[in-house]
């Protein structure tokens, strides 16, 4: 490669260490070594080998539950990989130690890079090589024109199809050069993956994602506080005080269930219609939030991402008193039918405190058996045609007592009994809408009023997001001119030879990375045809 | 025309496409049968028109052979293209089948017919200009064997977009992947020729016609450096725009997007192996094979072997799995505990249990 072939990766070229070295050269060879590209290289190559363990193992922030299952499944290997920081790849200290030094490096290599390229901006063409035929794209031709004249119109020339050029009166040869948009187009690139970096990292450390079940209804509503959200997870520098005070409602939510075609059974069209105010006391808007179709408010978005059942129950005690009455948040357990699991807890039924357990069917049926007997209750359908909950009762303490932290949606049973039929059985009501299923031994009632549903929000707030997408943009413009600007040096020579003709060479040195011989040889047969055309 | 038309229309043009590209391959069999004992005459300059492409058989001593393989390599060129157009009708039925009408990216049989005629397009859209006739048997082999498997082992029938999908965003990210696809393809199969013929010294045969490896280097790099700023786009632009809008965060570390970003990261260390010295040439081309695994890992093996990638078409999986857990697991051991009005303490189940409900059981591109 001779020194004209240059490119901005030669420069970053690892060397064996030398033998003679004190500890400022040492850090020297080191920094040179992080620096250069090879490095680069492999750090790249480990990049994408450490995130492949986060695709094959279950990651607590993306699906815990996954995660808990796993353990559960594998109780000898969990302690290795939790000590390996496998369920969280993307946080662990191995993945952002491969990552922090290849950001170093990419400083580290950015830096000098700028400067060099600040100052070849600044520098003239390179001046002709001695022996142009040499260079791998080069022609020539003999004329009877004056040198000086030919080198004027090669000037010219050149100049016309945007090169840079070089020429002194008196010189024998023109230097030229164009493409210096690739070297910016690449520093470009790499400075724009920091960008992208930095934005990421401003998202996750100050932002928030929280999700909240709401009833639909008037009469439910969220208003935007840490205490409303179901879960919660910020960044570790999030900053409650930030959190915009708006407030909604869900008035009414459409479905649309297809009833025929390969896909019957899905449901499409989800719309939940939001009353929202943006702050307490501001102007009530209103929002129709669809998939796909967040509702932005201030830096914060609001996403619909799920929907169910909430079957209204009323429990009547043994004295006759209401006990517990309102929707019940039933959860999905089957995404196509909407099967879906709830409790309803009645703490303060008399003579005993009453729990109940059990599943909801939107459109109840029953399925067969291998014997072909009928037997297990399922949902044919996840549109609410013919809902039915099924429910088995607790009594005693069902762990309300205390106060201490227990789900909304499980049961603790561990002091309750349940209650069973005279055949040792359990006990078990199914209801219909509007049906009264009285319990035995005078515990009272339980009334299926009705069907109510709820929607689960997503919220969150992604600062620095526009700051990334900023940056792979740029960088997606900075990658175009790397790659397809095609930097490459001219270089014509005229002298006069012996017999009093004059001997023109014109070379072309590409030095893009996949410069193509063809279109080199077209550039060049086409300048010594304009070279030639106005020959006299 | 009727849904259920366009849909038979659809399946014809999947047929009639197979076939055409069989005449196709047989076409360039013939060609390629004339050649096979010929031995190349001289080495193709360096850097100069190269070998192969509309030269094939410049040099070829028999005047009548000579004229045989040239008419059976345009026959062939001239199949692929009739084939490509029955290719493409199959797309556009597939659209026009749906109600309402859509984009054919709804499932792998469509993303995979989608794919596939891309590679065939960037191929005939190249081929005069880079001189890439050598390249047509192999590609339309390729194309023919994954079309073969499509049609025998992901066949679905047409079906409406569930909700997440219905996205323009979507449309954007899934035409960027799939351009970028076939780019990719195209690059692992001249890569591979690459190593086969730099490895190769025979003087006669197919890998013998083909352009010096200092030409086929230089198409691949081309063909990478296309796909790799749309690939850019498609994953690392429009997709998170896209996930943004339908999962709340523009990056969730699901396995289909960890193994793009691995696709990416790959093809961009690919780029910087073609620019430093000892990496050039053979362990760049093999780099270039390894992302191309990778690639088409994300594309069919991800749906396979993973449950939780939300882009998960292989349905059935994913929902089996939370219903399993529900069930099997007592909820307690999993929930987490977070304040819920009035400073009462209440447990709430993580929110990916229900997180799956609006539209997940269908497929996600
Ligand atoms: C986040 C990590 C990085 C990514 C994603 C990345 C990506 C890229 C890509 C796609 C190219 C191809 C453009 C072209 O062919 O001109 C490139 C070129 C280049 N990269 Fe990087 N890079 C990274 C880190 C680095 C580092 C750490 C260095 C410094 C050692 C570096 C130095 C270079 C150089 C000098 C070129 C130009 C090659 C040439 O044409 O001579 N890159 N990079």
């Amino acid at each position: 490669m001779t020194q004209l072939d240059r490119r901005p990766s030669d420069d970053r070229q690892a060397t064996p260490l030398p033998t003679d070295l004190d500890a400022r050269g040492l850090a020297r060879w080191s920094w040179r070594q992080l620096t250069s590209m090879r490095t680069a290289l492999v750090l790249l190559l480990l990049l994408a080998l450490a995130a492949i363990p986060g695709s094959a193992f279950p990651q607590e922030d993306i699906d815990s539950l996954a995660v808990s299952q796993w353990r559960d499944d594998h109780p000898r290997l969990t302690p290795i990989w939790d000590r390996l920081d496998l369920f969280s790849v993307y946080g662990s200290v191995w993945f952002s130690a491969i990552y922090l030094l290849l950001m170093i490096s990419l400083v580290g290599c950015i830096i000098p890079r700028l400067f060099v390229y600040a100052r070849a901006l600044r520098a003239r063409p390179p001046r002709a090589p001695r022996h142009l035929s040499r260079l791998p794209e080069s022609t020539s031709y003999v004329t009877d024109e004056d040198p000086d004249v030919v080198l004027r119109r090669a000037e010219d020339v050149i100049h016309r199809r945007r090169f840079r050029v070089d020429w002194n009166e008196g010189s024998d040869a023109v230097a030229a050069e164009r493409g210096h948009l690739r070297e910016a187009g690449n520093l470009l690139f790499h400075l724009a993956v920091i960008v992208v970096l930095v934005g990421v990292a401003i998202g996750s450390l100050f932002g928030y994602k929280g999700g909240v079940i709401l009833l639909n209804g008037d009469e439910y509503g969220f208003s935007n506080g840490l205490t409303q959200y179901d879960d919660f997870a910020p960044g570790s520098l999030f900053d409650p005080a930030v959190m915009e005070p708006f407030a909604f409602r869900i008035t009414d939510f459409d479905i649309d269930w297809l009833t025929d075609g390969p896909r019957a059974g899905m449901a499409r069209k989800f719309v939940a219609h939001l009353d929202y105010e943006t702050e307490p006391g501001a102007a009530t808007q209103q929002y129709d939030l669809r998939v796909n179709h967040p509702l932005s408010i201030g830096d914060t978005d609001i996403f619909l991402i799920g929907h169910g059942y909430a079957p209204v129950i009323t429990v009547r005690d043994g004295d006759g008193n209401v006990a517990q009455s309102g929707p019940q948040i039933f959860l999905p357990i089957n995404p196509r039918t909407f099967e879906s699991f709830g409790v309803v807890k009645a703490p303060d039924a008399q003579p005993t405190q009453l729990g109940f357990e059990g599943t909801f069917y939107p459109t109840f049926q029953l399925g067969r058996d291998a014997d072909g007997k009928l037997s297990m209750p399922s949902s044919a359908f996840g549109d609410a045609v013919d809902p039915l909950v099924s429910l088995f009762v607790y009594s005693g303490d069902v762990g309300l007592d205390d106060g201490s932290g227990a789900s909304v949606y499980v049961l603790d049973k561990s002091r309750a009994t349940q209650l069973r039929k005279a055949d040792g059985q359990p006990f078990r009501m199914d209801l219909r809408p509007g049906e009264t299923v009285t319990l035995p031994d005078g515990l009272g009632s339980v009334t299926f009023e009705g069907l109510e549903r709820w929607n689960k929000i997503q919220i969150s707030r992604t600062p620095g997001k526009f700051i990334a997408l900023g940056g792979v943009v740029t960088a997606l413009l900075g990658l175009l001119g790397s790659l397809f600007v095609r930097p490459r040096r001219l270089w014509v020579r005229a002298r006069r030879q012996e017999d009093g003709t004059t001997l023109v060479e014109v070379a072309r040195l590409d030095r893009s990375s996949g410069g193509d011989p063809e279109t080199g040889r077209s550039e060049l047969d086409g300048i010594v045809a304009a070279l030639r055309k106005d020959e006299s | 025309m009727t849904d259920a038309q366009w849909e038979s229309l659809s399946n014809q043009g999947v047929a009639a496409a197979g076939v055409v590209y069989f005449l196709a391959l047989l076409a360039y069999a013939v060609q390629w049968a004339a050649l096979r004992d010929v031995p190349v005459r001289q080495a193709v300059s360096v850097g100069g028109r190269g070998g192969g492409g509309d030269t094939l058989v410049d040099d070829l001593p028999d005047e009548r052979v000579a004229q045989r393989t040239e008419m059976a390599g345009r026959l062939g060129i001239l199949l692929t293209g009739i084939g490509a157009l029955a290719h493409f009708i199959a797309l556009l039925g597939r659209g026009l089948a749906a109600d309402p009408n859509r984009v054919p990216w709804g499932n792998m049989y469509e993303f995979t017919l989608s794919a596939t005629f891309v590679v065939v397009a960037l191929f005939l859209a190249t081929t005069r200009r880079w001189r890439l006739a050598w390249l047509g048997p192999i590609v339309v082999g390729l194309v023919l064997c994954v079309l073969l498997a499509d049609v025998l082992w992901l066949y679905e029938p047409v079906a409406p977009l569930t909700e997440a999908l219905e996205s323009y965003w979507l449309v954007i990210h899934v035409v960027a992947a799939c351009i970028a696809t076939g780019a990719f393809t195209l690059g692992g199969i001249t890569s591979l020729l690459y190593l086969l013929k730099a490895r190769s010294t025979k003087k006669s045969g197919y890998l013998a016609r083909l352009p010096e490896p200092a030409a086929l280097d230089r198409i691949s790099y081309r063909m990478h450096a296309f796909g790799f700023p749309v690939w850019t786009f498609g994953v690392l632009i429009s997709g998170p725009i896209w996930a943004h809008q339908a999962w709340s965060s523009y990056w969730n570390w699901d396995p289909k997007e960890v193994w793009a970003f691995i696709t990416w990261v790959l093809y961009a260390a690919y780029l910087h192996a073609r620019a430093t010295a000892g990496w050039r040439g053979r362990k760049a081309a093999l780099l270039a094979l390894a992302a191309a695994a990778t690639l088409w890992f994300n594309f069919i093996g991800i749906n396979f072997f993973s449950t939780t990638s939300q882009h998960s078409y292989a349905e059935g999986a994913a929902v089996e799995r939370t219903v399993q857990q529900t069930v099997d697991r007592p909820l307690e051991t999993t929930s987490v505990v977070v304040g819920l009005g009035g400073g009462l303490r209440l447990r709430v189940e993580p929110a990916q249990e229900v997180g799956v409900v609006v539209g997940a059981e269908g497929p996600r591109a």
